[in-house]
């Protein structure tokens, strides 16, 4: 058995392991790996942000309903939701869907579930004066919300949000089980052709997704300390 | 709405529904294993994590951040495809005449569990008043004892929530153990799916048991936190 790691295979590939077949094809490897995390990741925002404003409404119709769905996703693995979309997505629009959209739909479900949980805790964060004060000037309970309260959320949420995005670098993985060619995916392809180097082809992947990881772990370990309110405040 | 024919009979009795009774054990055992291996590991990491000895809590340290900023599915790959070239060669022989399947998905998941663990019980340890500490220092207990007797039962108490929790995902996380195999959970209900095109059926089936996995260990962690942590807020 050769007992030392080569590496030529990753040199060999790197293109392919980076971008996939682009330009003469899809657009697949580490970049379509980070295209899925954005485009989920600003869509999870816009539903963490709805789910979570609707989770702590006064409506008992509406929040009751919201929570049970929140908490069953969050009770489901990753995997299961990308399953359902699967098989569900074609039953609902009557066509079938590109693997990438039903990818990015679960990815988006699963994650908003887990980002309305942030904006619940950032807005119960905010003292309820703030609110009181707010009516009092005569505004809306909704322009309360969105002016005065979300605004100062949002702030303490953003840490919280980045290491939400860095979870779901991770989970894009899983994109590798219904064939959408990001880089786990790109890695066992190549693995599969070239048979003799799957140490060295998963050390390659696990290290690039961890310089990713690591930078926005960091970056949310210096927002939390920047942002953070002046306690003399 | 839909265009689709139910028959929940096909999944409550016969093949299928042994297929999907074996998947939920496969689950429940994967599961029950590596949580044992994961606390293990994950409390000796922890203390390294806090050793006097700089290069100790650095190499602690690089073990937690490599394992959390990795994805856990390309652990499972790496374990299950490419550990035999760095694994020694006893290891390799014991491991192909085991289950090496259910072995390395055992190994990714607890190592992979094992750093989230670690930080748990460090911020249940950091979270006991250094003053208790200092106390014990000077009631002259060395600093084991102090650990063994004033500080560890006191941070086990509010280790407890996170840690039950971390059982939980590992219990979802274990379904990613389909990819190399492991004919749990999840990789059962998609079998039945695949044989039967019942998709709605095998999903929903797969679905209820992980909802009341989670729903009662989020169950749990109530009760403890209300009787255990909090008895005097509980009316």
């Amino acid at each position: 058995m050769e007992p030392f790691l080569d590496f030529h295979v990753i040199a060999d590939n790197i293109t392919y392991f980076m971008i996939g077949r682009y330009p003469n094809g899809p657009l697949g490897g580490f970049a379509l790996t980070i295209w899925l995390a954005v485009v989920s990741c600003v869509l999870s925002l816009f539903g963490g942000l709805v789910l979570g404003l609707l989770s702590i409404s006064r409506q008992r119709l509406i929040r009751i309903p919201v929570m049970v769905f929140i908490n069953t996703v969050r009770g489901l693995p990753l995997l299961m939701v990308i399953f359902w979309m699967y098989f569900l997505l074609p039953l609902i629009l009557g066509k079938t869907t590109p693997e990438s959209e039903t990818v990015i739909m679960g990815l988006t479900l699963f994650t908003s579930a887990y980002m309305s949980q942030i904006v619940r805790a950032g807005i119960e964060g905010i003292p309820k004066g703030q609110t009181e004060a707010a009516l009092s000037t005569g505004l809306k309970p909704w322009q309360a919300m969105l002016y005065i309260v979300l605004p100062q959320g949002l702030r303490n949420m953003i840490p919280s949000f980045v290491n939400q995005f860095v979870s779901l670098i991770k989970d894009t993985s899983l994109a590798f089980i219904v064939g959408v060619s990001e880089l786990t995916h790109v890695a066992t392809q190549i693995n599969n052709r070239t048979m003799a180097y799957p140490t060295e082809i998963f050390i390659f992947i696990a290290a690039v997704y961890f310089v990713i990881c690591y930078a926005f772990t960091s970056l949310s370990r210096l927002l939390e300390r920047k942002l953070a309110w002046n306690k003399s405040m | 709405m839909l265009n689709y024919h139910f028959d929940w009979s096909i999944i409550t009795s016969g093949k299928y529904f042994e297929w999907l009774v074996s998947g939920v054990k496969v689950t429940l055992e994967l599961s029950a294993i590596s949580i044992v291996f994961a606390f293990v590991l994950g409390l000796l990491l922890a203390v390294l994590r806090m050793s006097q000895v700089k290069p100790v809590r650095y190499i602690a340290l690089a073990y937690l951040e490599f394992f959390r900023n990795t994805p856990l599915l390309v652990q499972i790959f790496f374990w299950y495809f490419g550990s035999y070239k760095i694994l020694p060669q006893a290891v390799n022989d014991w491991l192909n005449n085991t289950n090496f399947e259910f072995a390395a998905a055992v190994i990714a998941l607890s190592i992979y569990t094992s750093a989230f663990i670690a930080e748990d019980i460090r911020s249940g340890i950091l979270s006991i008043p250094k003053e208790q500490m200092e106390a014990a220092r000077s009631a002259g207990f060395s600093y084991l004892r102090s650990m063994q007797y004033i500080i560890l039962p006191q941070a086990v108490r509010i280790t407890v929530p996170p840690l039950v929790n971390q059982f939980l995902n590992l219990a979802k996380n274990s379904s990613l153990a389909m990819t190399i195999g492991v004919a749990e959970l999840t990789y059962q209900a998609r079998q039945v799916e695949s044989y039967t095109f019942k998709g709605f059926e095998a999903f929903g089936a797969a679905t209820v048991v992980y909802l009341v996995i989670s729903s009662s260990i989020t169950f749990l962690v109530y009760q403890y936190d209300r009787r255990v942590l909090n008895p005097h807020k509980a009316a």
